[in-house]
């Protein structure tokens, strides 16, 4: 069955607060779980911030590592989620919930090369 | 009619539906058309040789079949897949012309899904409903063969990478996918009305495939109105092809046309869908334009034609799609209101230099203002953007009317 990544993208910067943050957590959980239940799930997996991030490079044969993400900008992954679909309607329809439950975060959704 | 004329017209008229079901056959576009195109090169060949088959789509179907199986035997990947093709064999009965009522169906909300960009959608629709060459969609487009081939090229490549399903979406789904490929076959209707690829100057049989798809999606969906609109706004529209075009081949404007020559059957086929539409009471655009087509058809002759009815209809339009092209057909409607005067400054300051119509409208106004330089001029702008014959000769004949 084709496989699909679901990435999040999210603002750099602060997370929201708790009481905001926790009822989105507890969807997105509740959301995975469904998605394991219903064979769907492979697996999925939270970032820490883009600062938290090393980008190793070979220049000239040498090794280079620069602190920080690779690309520039306000907006980095924050997190994906594997999922197996048996076609692209199938994935977006779970990329439809996830986008609601993080509203107004976008979902970008990719069919992974196999 | 010779047996080249005989290949190019099944072309036309089977293209979409040889490539729809080898898909369903083979689950691959590229491996479809090649197929279908390799059943038309063998008919090319052999049709003026040894005569047309007697079924000649049937025989396209089941020849780019064997032809795809035979390439498919060829293919080393395929090898391993003898199970399959033995399937595929078994399955050759059901490639009888009249067994597969909606692959085209499919293959439209394939080529017309929301994950694809709007201009994919109808790109693919043409080229692969429509049988439309790459650069006869290119220059519908005003891009260049390149721009387009390689947008056809992705377009593809989504399709198969992505997996996006080849079928009728789930009811559920029915009404959002349905704009989208209303949209595109509005598109595809305006191609065949008037023909925007060049060298003809209608395509009759795109405009009959919209047609046909529309009732096919009216079957589907029998209770939306917006198909209901669509496609009395292809009927009426339709109803006047036997008075749209002149002894040069010149196109005659609708003011001209000899209503007598109208279509009756298609006028009242659209009516009636009309008068359906108005009980509905759930406007939408494709109504709007509909019952719009029909207070014209109402008119014995052009002068007496309800222009107030008409800009009340705009109105309402501009309010559900407020676009610059829907607001230069309403500034026709405005000049025969209010005058010439008052539709020129509601369309001069619309951003549509490149289209041939704002020029050509202009040109009337002014004429009818009597600048008769500057219609000139707009009329030759308006000759240079489009390369419709029928329009340049209508063109070409206002311009020579300006010049004595």
């Amino acid at each position: 069955m084709p496989k699909y990544q679901l990435t999040i993208y999210q603002p750099d910067g602060d997370p929201p607060p708790p009481e905001a943050l926790e009822p989105v957590m507890a969807e997105l959980h509740a959301l995975n779980r469904e998605m394991q239940e219903a064979g769907a799930w492979v697996f999925a997996a939270g970032l820490h911030p883009p600062e938290t991030a090393t980008v190793v490079s070979v220049r000239g044969g040498e090794v280079l590592l620069t602190d920080g993400p690779y690309i520039e900008g306000k907006e980095h992954i924050g997190g994906f989620t594997m999922i197996e679909a048996p076609d692209l309607d199938a994935a977006l329809q779970w990329a439809s919930r996830m986008a609601r439950i993080l509203d107004p975060l976008p979902i970008e959704v990719r069919p992974v090369n196999e | 009619m010779t047996d080249t004329a005989i290949v190019e017209e099944v072309f036309r008229r089977e293209h979409g539906r040889a490539v729809a079901v080898l898909i369903r056959a083979f689950g691959d576009i590229d491996a479809a058309e090649e197929a279908v195109q390799d059943a038309f090169a063998v008919a090319v060949e052999r049709w003026p040789r040894d005569g047309a088959p007697p079924a000649p789509a049937g025989w396209i179907i089941r020849t780019a079949h064997n032809r795809a199986i035979d390439r498919l035997r060829r293919d080393a990947v395929f090898q391993r897949k003898q199970a399959e093709l033995a399937l595929l064999d078994q399955s050759d009965e059901a490639f009888e012309e009249d067994a597969v009522p909606d692959d085209r169906l499919r293959l439209i909300f394939t080529c017309c899904h929301p994950a694809l960009a709007p201009t994919a959608r109808v790109a693919l629709t043409l080229r692969l409903l429509g049988g439309l060459t790459t650069p006869e969609i290119a220059r519908a487009f005003l891009v260049s063969e390149s721009t387009m081939a390689q947008r056809l090229v992705r377009a593809k490549a989504k399709i198969r990478y992505a997996h996006i399903p080849y079928r009728v979406p789930e009811p559920e789904e029915l009404p959002d996918r349905l704009s989208a490929v209303l949209a595109v076959l509005y598109l595809i209707y305006n191609e065949g009305y008037l023909s925007a690829g060049g060298n003809e100057a209608s395509r009759p049989d795109l405009a009959n495939e919209a047609l046909r798809l529309v009732g096919v999606l009216e079957e589907l969906m029998p209770d939306e109105a917006e198909i209901w609109g669509l496609r009395a706004s292809m009927l009426l529209s339709e109803s006047r092809r036997p008075a749209r075009f002149g002894p040069d081949g010149e196109l005659v404007p609708l003011s001209e046309q000899d209503r007598s020559r109208w279509d009756r059957a298609l006028v009242t086929a659209g009516q009636r869908l009309v008068r359906r539409c108005l009980l509905r009471d759930r406007p939408g655009p494709y109504q709007i334009q509909a019952a719009i087509a029909a207070v014209h058809s109402d008119a014995p002759i052009a002068a007496d034609t309800d222009w107030n009815q008409i800009l009340a209809l705009y109105d309402q339009l501009m309010a559900h799609t407020p676009s610059p092209v829907v607001a230069l057909n309403r500034a026709v409607a405005i000049a025969e209101v209010r005058g010439p005067e008052a539709a020129l400054a509601v369309i001069d300051p619309l951003h549509l230099d490149g289209y041939y119509l704002f020029h050509a409208v202009r040109g009337d106004l002014l004429e009818r203002l009597g600048s008769k330089p500057e219609a000139r001029e707009a009329h030759r702008r308006a000759a240079e953007l489009t390369v419709n014959p029928a329009e340049r000769r209508l063109l070409e004949r206002k311009l020579s009317r300006l010049t004595t």
